[in-house]
């Protein structure tokens, strides 16, 4: 029996179904996350979990015990909302340590357990400002401390960096795995960013209409979609010959099939390619390894290891 | 808890229930009531009231008065007060904050203190006005406008002039400044932006301005009172007349009623126009 | 960026001037040494302001004024809280009926509240009491505070809620520690635009007002109808010179344009 369960969980709003069925079994210290584009139902399944929405049918088990049956302000659940909805007329320690203030921890342990807390996300020095005087980096990182200070059973991020701009969010996504790889707490991540999930979890759950797709390990669902919608939600991919190849899957040779450079895009670490052929227009990826590359107009061959 | 929102709002549905729709409905009911001058309100169902309100030409007169008044309040503020929004709101601050509240603040400004300012400004011969204009050699004799309907219409359209500032300052709050700039680009000149581009999209605020001042104008009370004095009575100080001075109540609320649904007819039919016409800009 | 021309700022000096020219001519002749309507031309006197002590009526017109406005306007702003909660949060049927029927006082004349009031506390006894114009009060202010209120809670995050349930925040912990720390602001300023509503209001009061329940305003312009001297100069050069003040201290404590728009909307602010 796993730590979090969710058995067919459904949740309808009038004949359309957000969530559509959901089982999952979720272990202790897991990472998982929910995956899919707006509208797939992982918001949904989230704030189920949290208690904000009623599920209409399906069960929910946490340890054994029926969560449905507890109200959300004493489910011991730590939520990161997307706006981080920290507590605009508090500061920092005070909005770290409310958490702890409803659970009736005294006011020297609150203090010590705050400390430790901001300073497990870097923001040791903060403990007097307030939630405007932060960046967005800053007040993000406040809401995950005081999700993580009550020690919560499981820790729910809600699209938790989507509000960063690209640089930071990449740094936030390596602390945060380092943090809960820390702490070990059961994580639950929502997002649309598919690098994101793959990055951040242990599992991938990829969800399409309220219905989970595939569910495992991040390797195993971008090498071997189940379906064509995780095929193309989880980085690109080309339909060539009755059968999908990953670009990166596909190099230049000497013979192979047919083709001219349309475009060359270079990104840092590796190039990007679109080229025309007699199959379409086919997207290959190469690492820049500081050799010659193919420049536009050229004519090439392309050639890769068949798959599915 | 589906109940909760209604639970909450209970205490103001009381209050409004009780204070508000109980009192109105007696009021209309007051209207159909008898009167004479020793027994009293006698409460029967008579439309001896509604009748003489709406066919004996005093009162025509006095609702046209009313209404005309109210019509040239309203253009005025709109002529004037528009542009004033406008160049408002090209100023930059400290200049605009500053002006803004000179220019609203009044409307937190007693309406007595305002009139009787241009109680002053009008009074009899020595007033400022007609010592100004005579100065500047635009008149040889002063003008009279206490008691008069243009010190009235000029009075009131500085008491609600505020209102209309608002109203087209908010409007134009809600404009994306680059949108002159893309015009500007295009090689429009400073009054075609004016006229193409800046008014089509504030005429939505200056119509709920309009609508807002011309209410006010034609239910206004204490400045007609006082610029108008006790013969030039309009709509609200013939009604306060009935009702504290010749204590004839249902010929008052007679009166009260068919004004307030004379407004409501116009403020609707107004709002009617607007949406239908501005829909399309703003949907 | 003041891309305003000469023109324009001509323009703009008259308009000002026009709005001010009533303002300051009373409080100039308020100044004014001689027994009767003049402008101060060569000697300031305060005999005006002096002499307001010789009319009681006037001082506890105000102390009525200022008494009634904060009463009416506290309870309205408790009668708005809870319903700008409800209308703020709940999608429910009637909502927008609710919404416009407790704004209307804002479309009703005060004319016809006033004649509307006046027969409805006669008939139930409450004419001319202190009561009354308390009622007739907060009906007449309940949209100035709810406006304001209603807008304080529709800018409330709901998931800053949320997360204080998730955290394990009981209903009134809620409520005590989160929402109505919150919406504060919008409560406090819907209060100040309700009393200067309230203060200000002459047109319904002068209908249910007895002689001995009178307001600042009311007592104003019945001593107009009978004369202008300037008595009534120097009484409303105070009243200007108290709303002035406030005007000031509201407007630094949340800008002007918020409480009257309703919600701040300049930029450069």
């Amino acid at each position: 029996m796993a730590f979090l369960e969710l058995e067919k969980l459904t949740k309808a709003f009038g004949t359309h179904n957000a969530v559509d069925g959901l089982t999952l079994g979720v272990e202790k210290g897991e990472f998982v996350a929910l995956l899919g584009p707006s509208g797939c139902g992982k918001t949904t399944t989230l704030q189920m979990i949290a208690g904000f929405v009623e599920p209409t049918s399906g069960a929910i088990r946490l340890g054994g015990k029926n969560l449905l049956a507890i109200k959300p302000a004493k489910r011991g659940l730590g939520i990161v909302f997307q706006s981080y909805a920290l507590f605009p007329h508090m500061t920092v320690a005070e909005n770290v340590g409310f958490g702890l203030e409803m659970q009736g921890v005294a006011a020297t342990e609150r203090t010590t357990r705050v400390g430790e807390t901001l300073e497990l996300v870097g923001l040791g020095t903060f403990t007097t400002r307030f939630p405007r005087q932060l960046s967005g980096g800053q007040q993000q990182r406040v809401a995950l401390a005081r999700a993580l200070v009550i020690r919560p059973q499981i820790l729910l991020l809600d699209e938790p960096l989507s509000n960063l701009d690209a640089k930071l969010r990449e740094g936030m996504q390596i602390e945060l795995r380092q943090i809960q790889r820390t702490v070990g707490t059961t994580t639950i991540l929502v997002t649309h960013d598919q690098a994101e999930a793959m990055a951040l979890s242990d599992r991938i759950v990829v969800m399409n209409q309220g219905k989970a797709e595939q569910i495992g390990p991040p390797h195993e669902a971008y090498e071997r979609p189940a379906t064509p919608f995780v095929a193309n939600f989880l980085g690109k991919t080309n339909l060539v010959d009755g059968g999908s190849v990953r670009p990166e899957r596909i190099s230049f040779a000497a013979s192979g099939l047919t083709g001219t450079v349309r475009t060359r895009i270079f990104q840092g670490n590796h190039w990007l390619y679109q080229v025309d052929t007699a199959s379409g227009l086919v997207t290959v990826i190469r690492q820049n390894t500081g050799e010659a590359m193919p420049g536009e107009g050229d004519a090439v061959h392309l050639t890769w290891e068949s798959r599915v | 808890m589906k109940a909760a929102p209604y639970l909450l709002c209970l205490p103001a549905l009381v209050l409004f229930a009780g204070v508000v729709i109980v009192p109105l409905a007696m009021t209309v009911l007051l209207s159909f009531h008898d009167w004479g001058q020793y027994k009293g309100i006698e409460p029967v169902f008579i439309l001896k009231n509604w009748q003489e309100v709406l066919s004996d030409s005093y009162f025509h007169e006095m609702f046209a008065r009313t209404f005309r008044i109210a019509f040239f309040v309203t253009l005025l503020a709109a002529v004037f007060g528009a542009p004033e929004a406008y160049i408002l709101n090209r100023m930059r601050s400290p200049w605009r904050g500053i002006f803004l509240l000179v220019i609203l603040g009044p409307l937190l400004i007693s309406v007595v203190a305002r009139t009787l300012g241009w109680a002053l400004l009008f009074g009899g011969n020595s007033g400022l006005v007609n010592k100004a204009l005579m100065g500047m050699g635009l008149i040889s004799a002063p003008l009279p406008f206490m008691f008069t309907e243009t010190g009235i219409v000029i009075a009131l359209a500085h008491v609600l002039m505020p209102y209309m500032v608002l109203a087209v300052w908010a409007s134009l709050q809600r404009l994306d400044p680059q949108i002159e700039n893309a015009a500007v680009a295009l090689g429009a000149g400073p009054f075609t932006v004016l006229r193409r581009i800046v008014l089509p999209q504030v005429m939505p605020g200056i119509l709920s301005g309009a609508v807002i001042v011309f209410a006010l104008a034609a239910s206004a009370f204490a400045t007609p009172a006082i610029i108008g004095g006790r013969r030039l009575k309009v709509a609200s100080t013939l009604a306060y007349d009935e009702f504290l001075n010749t204590l004839n109540w249902p010929l008052g609320a007679a009166v009260a009623v068919l004004l307030l649904m004379a407004l409501v007819a116009i403020v609707w039919g107004a709002n009617r126009l607007v949406e239908r016409r501005y829909a399309q800009v703003f949907a | 960026m003041s891309r305003n021309g000469p023109l324009a700022l001509a323009y703009h000096t008259l308009f000002v001037a026009f709005m001010l020219a009533p303002i300051l001519v009373v409080c100039f002749v308020a100044f004014t040494p001689e027994g009767y309507l003049s402008f101060p031309t060569d000697r300031w006197s305060l005999r005006w302001f002096y002499a307001i002590a010789q009319y009681p009526e006037f001082i506890s017109a105000f102390w009525r004024s200022l008494w009634l406005g904060a009463i009416s306007s506290a309870i309205a702003v408790g009668i708005s809280v809870p319903a700008a909660l409800a209308i703020a949060r709940y999608r429910f049927p009637g909502r927008e009926a609710v919404t416009t029927l407790f704004m209307s006082p804002l479309m009703i004349p005060h004319l016809v509240l006033g004649i509307a009031f006046l027969r409805f506390f006669t008939q139930i006894g409450l004419g001319g009491t202190f009561t009354g114009l308390v009622l007739s009060h907060i009906v007449v202010v309940i949209p100035f505070a709810l406006r304001l209120t209603l807008a304080s809670a529709v800018g409330l995050d709901r998931s800053i809620e949320h997360a204080a349930v998730s955290l394990g925040a009981t209903e009134s912990v809620v409520l005590r520690r989160i929402t109505l720390p919150l919406v504060l602001p919008g409560l406090v300023s819907g209060w100040a635009l309700a009393f200067i509503n309230s203060f200000d209001e002459v047109t319904m009061t002068v209908f249910i007002a007895a002689p001995g329940t009178e307001t600042l305003p009311v007592r104003m312009f019945l001593y107009i109808q009978d004369n202008i001297d300037p008595l009534v100069t120097s009484v409303s050069a105070c009243v200007i010179a108290i709303t002035v003040a406030a005007l000031l201290v509201l407007d630094r404590a949340f800008g002007l344009e918020r409480l009257l728009v309703g919600r701040s909307a300049s930029h450069g602010r």
